[in-house]
């Protein structure tokens, strides 16, 4: 966090009410419990420093013009004496840093969250593709088709881990690597409600798991306890490691306008991963994999942790690799009869070859897994960089002001 | 507190501690149900809509959406919540404690005033019985219904007031609310434009945009009323008619949208070839609004009213907005101007405030309403088209108050018997106009479609989209 612009720039969903719909019935402004609608003898507007997003106001409003959300660089909310002057909502700007479509409230939360690791939005890579973004709404999910469910974790092993292949027919559903889609689980959470969204990365690169069949692939864990360990059963991750082949999925999205791997030849991927956090991993090294013949250079680095070898996913697949694509580093925290090892302790092990890759302009950084990593990632790097005449201070707001670090935790 | 739709009568103020109430309210709710059989909407007996109900009068639940059964459509009895310590806030009562019983000296006019009130929530719905054999789609039958069925529990409203604070005179006049009939030669409704015919749909649109207006200012100024009891009751209310405003504004929003379409598409202003395309030319729909908008300055009473004055001085109805007005709440010594018309010509003059009270909230009417024709005219302006659709001047084509006596045309110019004769069909709907707009109501009930002189709304019920099915026909 030591570049200033970059530790201030805060996104926020500003509410706006839409002076086309609304009827000026003050309903919004009556229901209010904080105070932040007012009204001049032209518009009803929202103050973004009172509104605390408590959606006390949606329900009432008779139009639907009140549920009307910007995404905007804190810095720069609308005022509501801008909000009196409008005849007609803005147009969602596309903000300094980074591309944010006007994204389902669940999956701008949890995009927040996951990317909070590289100090806000960032920038895609200058060579990335441009990438679709939802086109599937949770109005109009896509209909998906379950054509694959595979266990990818030994049968022994304390974790369940799933490759699930999903069909789209006929529909249109363009991914990229380390983009995300979204799945609705099907019925009602206890309060009665739909069931929030739950993203998932993919796991295939563009042209489907199956090249040039309508698919892609997720990596899925079956969820049973929560991260303080309390057993709990995930709704959504059940709900997909049980799927049979055949059964029909509501997906939503594609979202991701960063996490995106550069086109260019000779660029360098140079990627921390852990458990499931290896899937837009997976995605970005199979496309290369697949140009291996085009020669386009550029190294591949690997940091890949998990408790056991069993629990890994890909585990056998990835050993198959040659040396000379790529370079794995493996962690297994709990391997019998050897020391507990982490992904950062293979990072400072390996900093003179991360070094090297950090200060290729050519290199990209991807991090993805849980959040408890984010850290300890973070420490490992500027240690390999101190060890090796590096500058973690300096180089880290370089690589993010050029879309080059770019991290998902969660 | 939430409200259990498992009791007989819904509510939220706990009949079942008062058994003679509860027993006088439930002896009525037959023949409120068989008064909703014989003139509520007509061929909706058998639909599930997709409506909002209030499930608490408390903010979160004002608005809960579902499919409702319309033969098992239940009306409750809401107030808002109570506002603790709350005083008269005008007039000679004003600092004394809010009433919770009807003071003995004003008992006939509150009971007066509740029951005209009351007298047009059933009246609206009589109006509007055959609207949804002509629906232009499911869009706005359901918003029909819903109108509908709040104007229902609007009266239950009142009629809870009546039965509740007025004995044996508030049953009989609970009675005679249903035995009225809007239109009718012998039983009338009370005020005028709750007589006056709503058969198209341009009608119900501008009926819900201009009259239903009138009503959010007479439950604004009941609301602030010094019985407690009449305030939280009409609090509650405006919550609702909210909505009937939202289908007038974004009613006639929809058809003017469509005509302007039609304009650029074919490169013409000319009415006969708008009509030939299906489309409502933009003169039409000006006159309609000139008739609405004239019947409904008529709602506000005579422009200078010792009636309203009493209302004021007692505590009993107060101004819109009374408590965010800063002055001195008795309106001592303070004028106010009125119209009147003086050689030929209309003229301001000065009356005391307290009486020109009727005036003031027509006033405040009209301010509002002016903002929502602009709004309209917003939509022509994107088309690109110069046409603007105008209110008219507010002493025009009134049938009560000194105003009755002269023809006034639509810009406050004071024409002869013979010059509004002549060109009363410019400014009024003419029967030809009408049968025109009767020939394009078709019905139109296939989900998502929408009838071809109407656009499609910009945003559907509760965040759903325009082609849901928001009735489903069993």
């Amino acid at each position: 966090m030591s570049d200033p612009a970059l530790a201030a720039f805060e996104v926020i969903r500003q509410h706006l009410i839409d002076p086309e719909i609304c009827i000026r019935c003050n309903t919004c402004e009556e229901t209010c419990p904080v105070d932040a609608i007012t009204h001049d003898a032209r518009n009803y507007v929202v103050d973004p420093a009172k509104c605390n997003s408590c959606n006390a106001c949606i329900a009432p409003c008779p139009t639907g013009s009140i549920d009307n959300w910007r995404r905007v660089d804190k810095r720069k909310a609308y005022s509501t004496d801008e909000q009196f002057g409008w005849d007609s909502l803005p147009p969602q700007h596309e903000m300094d840093a980074g591309v944010v479509p006007d994204l389902p409230i669940d999956v701008a939360r949890i995009t927040a969250e996951a990317t909070s690791g590289q100090g806000g939005a960032a920038v895609p890579p200058w060579s990335a593709a441009h990438p679709y973004t939802n086109i599937y709404t949770v109005q109009k999910p896509a209909v998906a088709t379950v054509s694959g469910n595979f266990r990818l974790t030994a049968d022994g092993a304390s974790s369940d881990i799933r490759h699930l292949v999903l069909d789209f027919g006929g529909a249109a559903f363009p991914v990229l690597e380390g983009q995300t889609i979204g799945v609705i689980p099907p019925g009602l959470d206890a309060t009665g409600r739909p069931h929030h969204v739950r993203l998932y990365s993919v796991a295939s690169p563009r042209e489907g798991e199956r090249p040039r069949y309508n698919n892609l692939a997720l990596t899925i864990k079956r969820v049973t306890e929560d991260h303080q360990r309390n057993p709990v059963a995930g709704v959504a991750s059940n709900y997909l490691c049980d799927l049979a082949k055949g059964a029909e999925v509501n997906v939503v999205g594609p979202y991701g306008t960063t996490f995106l791997i550069p086109n260019h030849p000779a660029s360098s991927l140079l990627m921390v991963c852990t458990g499931t956090g290896s899937a837009p991993m997976r995605a970005m090294t199979e496309r290369r994999r697949r140009r291996i013949a085009l020669n386009e250079g550029g190294g591949l680095m690997l940091f890949f942790g998990a408790r056991t070898p069993d629990e890994l996913p890909y585990f056998g697949p990835l050993q198959k690799l040659p040396k000379e694509f790529i370079d794995i580093n493996f962690a297994f925290s709990r391997a019998p009869g050897e020391p507990k090892r982490y992904v950062q302790d293979r990072i400072r092990e390996r900093g003179a070859d991360v070094v090297r890759f950090l200060d290729d302009q050519d290199c990209y950084v991807y991090i993805c897994g849980l959040k408890d990593m984010e850290h300890g990632v973070d420490q490992a790097f500027r240690d390999a960089c101190r060890a090796h005449g590096a500058d973690w201070d300096q180089l880290l707001p370089e690589l993010r002001s050029q879309g080059r670090y770019h991290v998902e935790t969660y | 507190m939430n409200i259990d739709y498992s009791e007989k009568i819904p509510n939220n103020v706990n009949l079942a501690a008062n058994r003679t109430l509860q027993r006088a309210l439930e002896h009525w709710q037959p023949e409120f149900l068989q008064w909703w059989g014989e003139v509520g909407p007509e061929g909706t007996r058998n639909v599930d809509v997709y409506l909002r109900t209030a499930v608490s009068a408390e903010p979160k639940g004002w608005a809960n959406f579902g499919y409702v059964k319309m033969q098992d459509y239940r009306w409750g009895i809401f107030l808002a919540p109570a506002e603790a310590g709350r005083q008269v806030n005008f007039g000679v009562h004003k600092g004394e404690p809010a009433w919770q019983e009807v003071p003995g000296e004003y008992r006939s006019n509150l009971r007066r005033l509740i029951v005209t009130q009351g007298d047009t929530e059933p009246a609206s719905v009589e109006q509007q019985q055959h609207l949804g054999l002509t629906c232009p789609s499911l869009y706005d039958l359901r918003n029909l219904i819903q109108v509908n069925v709040e104007e229902g529990r609007h009266l239950w409203a009142m009629v809870y007031l009546l039965h509740a604070h007025f004995g044996r005179d508030g049953r009989e006049e609970a009675e005679a609310l249903l035995q009225r009939r809007s239109g009718d030669a012998d039983n009338p409704r009370i005020l005028g434009a709750f007589n006056e015919p709503t058969p198209d749909w341009l009608s119900f649109f501008m009926f819900t945009f201009f009259t239903d207006r009138d009503g959010k200012y007479q439950l604004c100024s009941l609301a602030e009323s010094g019985f407690d009891p009449l305030a939280r009751t009409c609090r509650f209310m405006l919550t609702e008619e909210a909505h009937h405003m939202f289908v007038g504004e974004s009613g006639v929003g929809r058809v003017v949208q469509r005509s302007c379409e039609a304009m650029v598409a074919n490169r013409t202003d000319d009415p006969a070839k708008l009509r030939a395309l299906g489309v409502i030319d933009l003169p039409t729909i000006q006159r309609y609004l000139n008739l609405h908008f004239s019947v409904t300055m008529d709602l506000f009473g005579s422009d200078v009213s010792s009636n309203a004055a009493t209302f004021y001085a007692t505590g009993l109805k107060g101004r819109f907005d009374e408590t965010k007005i800063g002055d001195d709440h008795q309106l001592n010594g303070a004028m106010y101007p009125v119209l009147e018309v003086r050689d030929g010509r209309l003229v301001t003059a000065e009356a005391p405030a307290l009486n020109a009270l009727n005036e003031k909230l027509r006033d405040d009417y009209i301010r509002d309403a002016t903002a929502g024709i602009d709004r309209w005219n917003k939509i022509i302006e994107k088309q690109g088209l110069p046409q603007r659709l105008k209110a008219p001047h507010k002493a025009f084509h009134r049938r009560i108050g000194p105003l009755a006596a002269a023809n006034i045309d639509p810009d406050g110019n004071v024409v002869s018997a013979a010059e509004w004769a002549a060109n009363v069909s410019r400014w009024l709907p003419s029967e030809t106009d009408r049968a025109f707009v009767a020939s394009l109501m078709g019905r139109v009930v296939e989900t998502g479609r929408y009838a071809n002189w109407i656009a499609p709304p910009a945003r559907g019920v509760d965040n759903q989209s325009v082609d849901f099915e928001y009735v489903r026909f069993n």
